[in-house]
């Protein structure tokens, strides 16, 4: 167990690493022309151009260059050049956001996947699930962006109805009731997809399983179906989900729900990033890129280890 | 399975004799392929949407013979200042902002909570009452929305059907050499995977598509401006490699196994031969699945990055561009951000329905059990 | 009911005319038409055939575990005098485990990977007996010593992985008697194992069979496996019985040309290894399209214009109740049965 916890933490690192250099060349070295100006955006000023081309090092060799960037990055020194702010705050700034969108909506797509996948796995073949499949592709084929925008005009800013607050984000210590209400259209929209595509792997993983020789056991032992059910298929099936699950979550954590954010207002750590895209301004979206990699490097190590729980014949002895 | 006694010999005399004895067609029907043609050809929801999807593709074909014949505009003519025709009527193609209702969109006098100030509100769908001019409306710089869809749809599919036949390629041939090679080859692949499953798809495609998008790609004598279609189109391909490439990677690792791929092997075929006649042919039914599957991610994934600003780049239309667009005059002009999510949620939709009805067909476990 | 007085043994189970359809998208699997047997306490009746003769469908059936919205059943299964094709569902799963156990072809996959060998017993006790835990576990520790695990104390808590490939068979056999059921169907047990795990585990099958006072069914495509315990032997192709008979009958005067062919396929060591086995030519039929007429016409060497009909399965030779579906004449058919299966004169060409 604990060598694998070792081999497993230097793997973690060892990708970490790479993660820094594949930022370097997407942010530096590959868009080619003068990395000083891509970096100060579209309003910067000559000065500015200047400052950054000294404190970055673009006058030094390339790997000086990498060793200044990590420096900045990890020493929570990069800076935004359009708006002269410190990227690490204002991503910390947005973490509360991006975390209250990202524990509820994964709770809601998690439970609702599980249902829409074991409704219409065993109910396969029949009318039910031909409606639950058509649904769940629908789900999937939204884009997100597109369904919040609509959802947010019609339910939200009075298209239709006014039931939820219309965008932003209210801290769940300032006033609970409000940012539950706040967070209720931005969680059921992200989590759509998520339904939608957990209720179709499952819904496979399902029948796959069912066929399975340790099934047939199961039923020939005289067990009842719901037993079978739950204890032999839905156990097995199951464990894809979860590392589905643990890197989804991750990714969503880290910034993957750049357009729900976007779309709600939420100011969180994806929305940051995206505020940054209009002025070709680099440095936050490098450190949310980085940010999000991180998480999802740690959850995949998480995945793991749950997975060899989950699967004895992986289980390290 | 392999290993069972009772194992039989088939001779050409045999295979006559059969062949006699059963109708021809049965015997031909055998294939797997002709089988799973005969199960795709019975669902016609799988069907109904492929035509689905050929008529949007055709549509989206036909953008210039509608924009000139039938709008009498071009994708990104203006016609801020002109003025149009409706059941006989003139109207301006860009009226005079002002206070608008939020609920209904009319406009109010006072700035109540309600209201809220436009500077210019563009014309409403027209529905052929203007002579095929405006039939969505107009955008807030006066141009013809339909035609738009439509030139957009075209830089959709282009960005989406293209991405998806770079990244399949790509996937295809890691894959194989993966696969086949093993070792040190293997390890350098995986672990090239392995390094971009660490990254949030969004936002890699984001991260490339806004630092691609100053000044273009201009590298190993590869020259592409800031504002062309291929910037998306390779972002978009290349971080999804490894999403096709590992599973790709999963099912040659286990034909490597296989007796035809080892006998292929003893008998001296060379390692292009067979990654590419034992191999490949057996993966492509996965990979047809894929590829539908895919173009359907894709159509999505660049309606993303160009709402967000990261892909298409304007004036070029696509249909995330236009919903960005749409967005802004939501409250007034609620169609102009409908219109093309509706088209992405068709086109997409019957890729899936049609992508799963493939799968289905091609890999009918689920609905006939073989036991042995 | 015949009379026989106390001597008479008691008729577990009797099958007669069993039938099994699936539609598929492809067209009606036929993969048991008119299947008739009778299986008495005490006793081993074999069934034998090829991959896909229909063997494993008929053994299923008889726990209903066929039971699928495509699958459409004919005929009756009676145990102890009732139709277990009647029944529902849930008075099923009372027969399943209790009455009949089953033991599959796999052992690798029988088992579930993600549970202990003992939890995997236990459950299949507290399925039909109300004990507790502790007490189902320690019957679970005595069953595994009866099939001679060694250390069932502590194996007990191994994960199948853990386990040999006889071993968790003798695992599966363990649990299947885990109710002491009437009747213990084993299908393959022993095809996934080596030459020598399967002889073990055959005369483990054939001991445990006196110790619990029960009849097995026993389904193999080999021949040899059976030569053993079987009492009765069934040979089955394209989901229909061509032969039945005592075992003595059925070895010595075999009487379809298939059987003359499965025969020939047992390895025997009196005679050099051949090249590979002898076999039986041709592909098995579909049983989707199967042929008119007798089914095993297309690969039967000996095949005349009478096979066009399907010959019914009836009494043809001295011996009553051997049972057989062949249209030849019974003294040319000893004659060329003789110069098959003995002279593998064409076989060395
Ligand atoms: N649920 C089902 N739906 C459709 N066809 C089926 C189903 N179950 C079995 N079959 C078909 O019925 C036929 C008989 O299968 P069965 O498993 O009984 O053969 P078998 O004699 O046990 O062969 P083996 O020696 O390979 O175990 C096969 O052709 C199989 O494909
Ligand atoms: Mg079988």
């Amino acid at each position: 167990m604990a060598t694998f916890l070792v081999r497993r933490s230097i793997g973690a690192i060892l990708v970490c690493i790479a993660v820094t250099f594949v930022v370097f060349l997407i942010f530096i070295v590959v868009p080619g022309g003068d990395p000083a100006q891509r970096i100060a955006g579209k309003n910067a000023t000559p000065q500015n151009i200047i400052n950054i081309r000294h404190s970055w090092g673009f006058d030094q060799p390339f790997y000086t260059q990498y060793w200044v960037m990590l420096k900045k990055m990890f020493g929570g020194n990069l800076v935004s050049y359009t708006s002269q702010q410190n990227v690490l705050t204002q991503i910390v700034q947005g973490m509360p956001a991006t975390f209250s969108l990202t524990i509820g909506a994964s709770i809601i797509w998690l439970f609702f996947g599980i249902l829409v996948g074991v409704l219409s796995a065993i109910t396969a073949g029949r009318l039910s699930d031909r409606v639950i499949t058509v649904l769940a592709l629908i789900g999937i084929s939204m884009p997100v962006f597109w369904l919040g925008i609509i959802t947010r005009y019609y339910l939200a800013e009075g298209g239709l109805v006014t039931w939820f607050p219309d965008g932003e984000y209210v801290g769940i210590t300032q006033s609970p009731v409000q940012w539950l209400s706040h967070m209720i259209l931005p969680w059921l929209v992200l989590a759509v997809l998520f339904i939608g595509f957990y209720g179709r792997v499952l819904r496979g993983n399902i029948l796959d399983t069912i066929n399975e020789d340790y099934v047939r056991t199961a039923k020939s032992k005289g067990l009842t179906p719901r037993r079978i059910l739950v204890k032999h298929v839905l156990r097995t099936s199951l464990i894809p989900i979860v590392t589905l699950f643990g890197l989804d979550f991750a990714a969503v954590l880290g910034g993957g729900a750049i357009l729900t954010e976007t779309v709600f207002d939420l100011h969180g750590v994806g929305q940051y990033a995206e505020l940054s895209i209009n002025n070709f301004d680099l440095p936050p979206i490098m450190g949310v890129t980085m940010y999000g990699a991180f998480f999802i490097v740690v959850f995949s190590m998480i995945v793991d280890l749950f997975y060899a729980y989950l699967d004895p014949r992986i289980r390290p002895t | 399975m392999a290993q069972q006694a009772g194992e039989t010999e088939f001779t050409l005399d045999t295979a006559a004799e059969l062949a006699s004895d059963e109708p021809a067609s049965t015997i031909r029907g055998r294939s797997p392929w002709y089988l799973a043609w005969h199960r795709l050809r019975r669902n016609y929801v799988a069907f109904a949407f492929l035509v689905l999807f050929v008529v949007v593709l055709a549509a989206c074909a036909l953008a210039p013979v509608y924009a000139s014949q039938v709008a009498h505009s071009g994708p990104n003519a203006n016609h801020v200042l002109e003025t149009v025709k409706v059941n006989g009527h003139e109207v301006s193609v860009v009226s005079a902002g002002g206070y608008i209702d939020k609920k209904t969109g009319k406009p109010c006098t006072v700035s109540g909570t309600g209201c809220e100030l436009f500077s210019a509100i563009p014309i409403g769908p027209t529905w052929f009452s203007a002579g095929g001019k405006f039939v969505l409306g107009a955008d807030a710089n006066g141009r013809d929305v339909a035609v738009r869809l439509l030139y957009g749809g075209r830089s959709s599919l282009v960005v989406g059907i293209g991405s998806t036949a770079i990244c399949v390629f790509f996937a295809v041939i890691l894959a194989l050499l993966s696969g086949y090679f093993g070792g040190w080859i293997d390890f350098v692949i995986t672990r090239f995977f392995d390094l971009f499953y660490a990254f949030p798809v969004v936002l890699l495609g984001i991260a490339l598509g806004s630092a691609l998008a100053i000044n273009g790609f201009h590298h190993f004598g590869i020259n592409i401006e800031s504002g062309s279609l291929w910037i998306p189109t390779l972002v978009i391909s290349y971080v999804l490699v490894p999403y096709v490439g590992r599973p790709l990677r999963g099912q040659v690792l286990s034909l490597r196994e296989k007796e035809f791929v080892e006998a292929a092997i003893s008998q001296g075929a060379s390692p292009m031969r067979v990654m590419f006649s034992e191999l490949l042919p057996n993966i492509t039914s996965s990979l047809l699945v894929f590829f539908t599957l895919i173009i359907a991610n894709n159509i999505v994934l660049e309606a993303a990055l160009s709402f967000l600003g990261a892909g298409v780049q304007p004036p070029t239309a696509s249909w995330g561009t236009l919903i960005a667009d749409g967005q802004n005059l939501i409250v007034t002009r609620p169609w102009l951000a409908l219109a093309p999510g509706i088209a992405i949620v068709l086109t997409v939709l019957s890729l899936n329905v049609f992508g799963d009805g493939l799968r289905d067909a091609l890999d009918p476990r689920a609905k006939i059990k073989i036991e042995h | 009911m015949e009379p026989g007085g106390a001597l008479m043994a008691e008729r577990l189970l009797e099958v007669e005319d069993l039938s099994v359809h699936f539609a598929t998208v492809d067209g009606t699997v036929k993969a048991v038409d008119g299947v008739s047997f009778e299986l008495e306490r005490g006793k081993v009746l074999g069934i034998v055939g090829e991959s896909g003769s229909g063997k494993s469908v008929t053994a299923m059936t008889l726990m209903g575990l066929t039971r699928d919205v495509n699958a459409h059943f004919g005929g009756e299964v009676r145990y102890k005098g009732r139709n277990l094709l009647e029944l529902s569902e849930s008075e099923m799963q009372g027969y399943r485990g209790n009455e009949i156990g089953m033991i599959f072809q796999d052992p690798m996959t029988s088992l579930n990977p993600v549970y202990r060998i003992g939890e995997q017993i236990v459950e299949a006790i507290q399925a039909h007996d109300k004990v507790d835990k502790r007490v189902a576990k320690r019957r679970a520790v005595e069953l595994l010593k009866q099939v001679g695990i060694p250390n069932p104390e502590s194996r007990v808590d191994d994960f199948p992985h853990q386990f040999s490939g006889g071993m968790r068979q003798r695992a599966m056999i363990a649990m299947a008697l885990s109710c002491n059921p009437d009747v213990l169907i084993a299908d393959e047990p022993t095809t996934a194992l080596d030459v020598t795990i399967q002889a073990q585990i055959i005369e483990l099958i054939g001991r445990l069979k006196d110790d619990f006072n029960s009849a097995v069914i026993m389904i193999t495509h080999d021949l040899g496996v059976v030569a053993e315990i079987a009492d009765e032997i069934i040979v089955m192709y394209a989901g229909r019985v061509v032969e039945q008979a005592e075992k003595r009958d059925l070895f010595y005067d075999p009487q379809m040309p298939y059987t003359w062919g499965l025969l020939g396929s047992i390895p025997r060591l009196d005679r050099p290894k051949p090249e590979r086995l002898h076999s039986i030519k041709g592909a098995p039929p579909s049983v989707i399209n199967a042929p008119a007429g007798c089914k095993f016409r297309p690969r039967c060497p000996h095949a005349f214009e009478k096979c066009v009909d399907e010959p019914a399965l009836e009494n043809r030779v001295e011996k009553p109740g051997h049972l057989d579906r062949c249209w030849l004449d019974v003294e040319v058919k000893r004659a060329l049965r003789d110069a098959t299966i003995s002279g593998d004169t064409q076989e060395a060409a």
